[in-house]
């Protein structure tokens, strides 16, 4: 390599996005699915992965028609892989081969990690439902264990038992594509992926890797998963139109819609891109961890936690959230929204922009995808990091849809039921767990 | 990097069978003494191990745990719920802290957002009884579960917050919660690398500057049946019949091991800056002053047949040894995660021989699953915590190994406790599809 195209300090702490791939309801490539989120498509259908008939919910937004097969070198080294990890090996074959890595002729495996926010595999409903059943001793109101143990056995199969553990994921990554330098899994519920993100980029900063594969993959379509969150009544139960119920910051929203997929990116030094001839597709510029520290089943009214993230995140961007240019721009162009659907976050996140942002926050488009893929809880973050680079990369603003019934208290720009046009350069995404761990990624153009 | 900052070890709160704390901890790992036993949690003689290293009411009530203002949520904490909230109250108390949790009218020690939290996790089974009897429910006449009748009424019988009971992150959020920790947070749920890789994490979050303190570590229980059936699936647990000497049946490194035993348990430790440390005056027991990660070949896409070469072991230890400024010879002891899985201890005796070498055979091996059991994401922060407290000490445990087969080459046979000086201690985790940590402690004067 010449002298003169040697790396600068800045250029190995500089980290940039330079492969992306999702698998999720709306499609299964990178062109698909962006459109479709422009056009304002809904990806919302009733559920077929099992009869939920008479569940309080009954529709989701499913991946549809998706072989993993055909993104694997060797299916057979995958044989029995769950959903959670078929969905993430099609994205991340998508992010990896457009970042170029499989020609990176003497990629040090060694320097290439992971970071994802994985979430924990489909319990296998069935075989464990009647294991339980077959040891359930109705006069003493437990479960045998001996008899339990004997069904199990019988009817519970080893890799689908395997497959649930969260960081199986990462397993089936690391096979597919040799990587051999840190790897974690992290599950803060619905803020995994993105901490995964702003994780993954403190660790190339910090100069522990050059390349770290990042994001999430998630399905809670299954019978304990819509069980689980229709007992929290944190579900959308509307009876109407399912393309409809996931409603956003409207008035008259009543629960968010289940969705499931995932988004993989592929980050790296900017030192490494360049020395490679990757074209950088954003620049990660900052990130901010926090938690609420107030309860296990409610957000921190004031937003506390959720401004926090935001404002840690904006402080490493160098981004003061209260200036705007001599055109009165503001410092950030676009706000991927947690946006769940529910009343109480959509409220506090509104509250908390305003918090971070002041004055300046009504002229901050900010929109959530979820009204149109649903939430993809673990993998939530993800998606939405590459709608955001997507907006950058178009000057298209992806829309809230359903937004039928303006708040009257929620009086930000929401983009609502229509993409736009506009100058992107630089965007904030959120995303909140349940529990009360907050993440905020910031990027911009490169 | 040149500008970081130091990070302490200020307090160690394993909770193991032998109690909460390291005081119970500590002293039967000098005294050798063996915490598994025949399952009595439930009916457990249909499993190949009927037999666990649990934490006993006895030792271990968690209402006592729980600030009388949070008691109220006691009843939606799962058993590794219970177990964090435990281990951070000790910690917390070791290094001589006040928040919210332990005096909700004093100004706490350090401000509420400049303290994070990382806690471990594995994948968390639902309570079997509860579940069923809500299944039950559900039943039609011929004795099939019913989907239909689930989704119309049966899944009523769940209480409102039965999910939040099984979701990983709840460990860190009750512990945010009650001790009013507003810095990062994060989930890491990678098996047994768990707890070695939140700590790690914790202390890149505290030389970024972050945050000042961090609860950091993991908690498991795996001793209900799904989690055993689980290990059992994955070829991990000891196969014992008939009358067998529970200390006899986790041999780690020996040519006859044969698989290791489920424990219950995990740690948190709290990690301070230097410099807000030294301002409240604080006492550090260690210095946490490196660590590194890797990944491990596999063969299969599930992460179970890791290469016997060892090579990413080697590669994160070499990491954690980098970061700390420093080569082997300054390694004066191992905690390695010793599980007594064959597979995997010949895993890290391979990462250990190409880094130490010739030196192997006379480093003195720390293994703790003979005693209290293989503590899944809660067995990374058992390990740190007992190498923090061997440098403080100057002193290693007793170490127990029924084999008379512990291969030439390797300081692991059994043998009794004795003083020694150690400068740094290396911990080494290999957690189940692949994750490798190693962290390198060392010594305060």
């Amino acid at each position: 390599m010449a002298a003169e195209h040697l790396p600068t300090p800045s250029d190995r702490q500089r980290v940039v996005i330079t492969g992306m791939g999702w698998i999720t309801p709306l499609g299964h490539d990178l062109e698909t699915v962006w459109r479709r989120l422009l056009a304002g498509d809904s990806g919302i259908a009733p559920i077929d992965r099992f009869d939920a008939a008479t569940f309080p919910t009954t529709f989701a937004g499913q991946v549809r028609g998706y072989d993993v097969a055909k993104y694997l070198a060797d299916p057979s080294v995958h044989e029995g892989v769950g959903l959670n990890s078929a969905f993430a090996l099609g994205a991340a074959r998508q992010a990896w081969d457009q970042a170029g890595l499989d020609s990176a002729a003497d990629l040090d495996r060694r320097r290439v990690g992971m970071y994802l926010g994985a979430g924990e595999g489909v319990l296998d409903f069935e075989p464990y439902a009647a294991a339980n059943l077959a040891g359930w001793d109705a006069e003493r109101q437990i479960v045998d264990g001996a008899r339990w143990v004997e069904k199990a056995l019988e009817v519970m199969r080893r890799v689908r038992e395997v497959e649930q553990e969260p960081n199986m994921p990462l397993a089936h990554l690391a096979r597919e594509f040799g990587i051999r330098g840190p790897t974690y899994n992290c599950l803060t519920a619905c803020a995994a992926s993105t901490q995964a993100m702003g994780e993954a980029f403190s660790i190339i900063r910090r100069g522990d890797a050059d390349v770290m594969l990042s994001g999430g993959t998630h399905t809670m379509i299954h019978v304990l998963g819509i069980t689980g969150f229709n007992r929290l009544t944190a579900l959308s139960t509307s009876d109407g139109d399912p393309t409809k119920a996931s409603r956003p910051f409207s008035r008259d929203r009543g629960g968010f819609v289940m969705g499931e997929g995932s988004g993989m990116l592929v980050l790296e030094s900017l030192a490494h891109a360049k020395a490679r001839g990757a074209r950088p597709l954003a620049e990660v510029l900052g990130y901010g961890s926090s938690a609420d520290a107030f309860r296990i089943t409610d957000i921190q009214p004031e937003g506390r936690g959720a401004a926090a993230a935001m404002e840690a995140a904006l402080a490493q961007a160098g981004i003061d959230p209260h200036a705007v240019d001599a055109d009165g721009r503001p410092g950030v162009h676009y706000i991927s929204a947690h946006g769940t659907g529910t009343q109480e976050n959509d409220s506090i996140e509104t509250a908390a922009v305003k918090r971070v942002f002041g004055e300046v926050a009504p002229r901050i488009p900010m929109s959530s995808i979820k009204s149109m893929m649903g939430h993809l809880i673990a993998a939530a973050g993800s998606v939405e990091m590459i709608a955001c680079v997507l907006a950058i990369r178009d000057g298209m603003l992806p829309p809230t849809i359903n937004l039928e019934h303006p708040d009257p208290a929620l009086d930000l720009d929401y983009v609502p039921n229509e993409a736009r046009p506009s100058q992107v350069d630089v965007c904030l995404s959120n995303s909140f767990g349940f529990g009360g761990q907050n993440d905020t990624v910031v990027i911009r153009r490169f | 990097m040149s500008g970081h900052r130091r990070v302490y070890i200020s307090g160690v709160g394993p909770i193991t069978t032998f109690g909460v704390g390291m005081a119970p901890l500590w002293s039967a790992l000098l005294e050798g003494r063996c915490g598994i036993a025949p399952i009595t949690r439930f009916d457990a003689s249909g499993f190949g191990c009927p037999f666990a290293a649990e934490v006993s009411a006895e030792v271990f009530t968690p209402r006592d745990w729980v600030p009388k203002s949070y008691r109220k949520a006691a009843k939606v904490m799962s058993r590794d719920i219970e177990l964090a909230v435990g281990a951070a109250a000790a910690a917390i108390a070791e290094a001589g802290l006040s928040t919210r949790g332990t005096d909700p009218d004093a100004t706490p020690t350090l401000p509420p957002a400049r303290v994070g939290c990382h806690i471990g996790a594995g994948l968390i089974a639902a309570d079997v009884d509860e579940l069923t009897a809500a299944l039950a429910s559900s039943v039609d006449e011929d004795g099939v579960f019913s989907l239909a009748g689930w989704g119309a009424t049966g899944m009523q019988n769940l209480t409102p917050l039965w999910m939040l009971k099984y979701l990983p992150n709840m460990l860190a959020c009750h512990v945010t919660i009650i001790h009013d920790c507003q810095g990062p947070s994060n989930t890491i749920t990678c098996a047994e690398a768990s707890g070695v890789l939140s700590i790690g994490e914790s202390m890149r979050v505290i030389e970024r500057g972050d945050a000042d303190c961090c609860l950091s570590g993991g908690a498991e229980s795996k001793l209900n049946p799904m989690g055993m059936l689980r290990q059992q699936f994955a070829d991990r647990l000891a196969a014992v019949s008939g009358e067998i000497d529970p200390a006899s049946i986790v041999r780690p490194f020996s040519s006859d091991a044969a698989g290791t035993v489920v424990g219950e348990g995990g740690g948190i430790l709290v990690l301070e800056a230097e410099d807000t440390l030294a301002a409240r005056a604080g006492r550090p027991i260690a210095e946490l002053a490196g660590f590194g990660a890797a990944h491990a070949a596999c063969a299969d896409g599930s992460g179970l047949e890791m290469d016997p070469a060892g090579e990413e072991v080697a590669s994160a230890i070499a990491r954690a040894l980098d970061d700390a400024r420093t080569d082997p010879s300054e390694i004066d002891a191992v905690v390695p995660y010793g599980s007594g899985i064959p597979a995997v201890d010949a895993v890290e005796r391979a990462g250990l021989e190409r880094i130490f070498g010739d030196r192997l055979p006379t480093l003195p091996i720390v293994t703790v699953v003979p005693n209290l059991g293989s503590c899944a994401a809660g067995a990374g922060a058992i390990g740190l915590a007992v190498a923090a407290k061997c440098l403080a000490e100057q002193h290693l445990p007793a170490r127990l190994n029924a084999s008379a087969g512990v291969p030439d080459g390797l300081d692991a046979a059994a043998a009794p406790a004795r003083p020694a000086d150690l400068r740094a201690v290396l911990s080494l985790s290999v957690g189940m599809g692949g994750q490798i940590a190693a962290a390198v402690m060392r010594r305060v004067p």
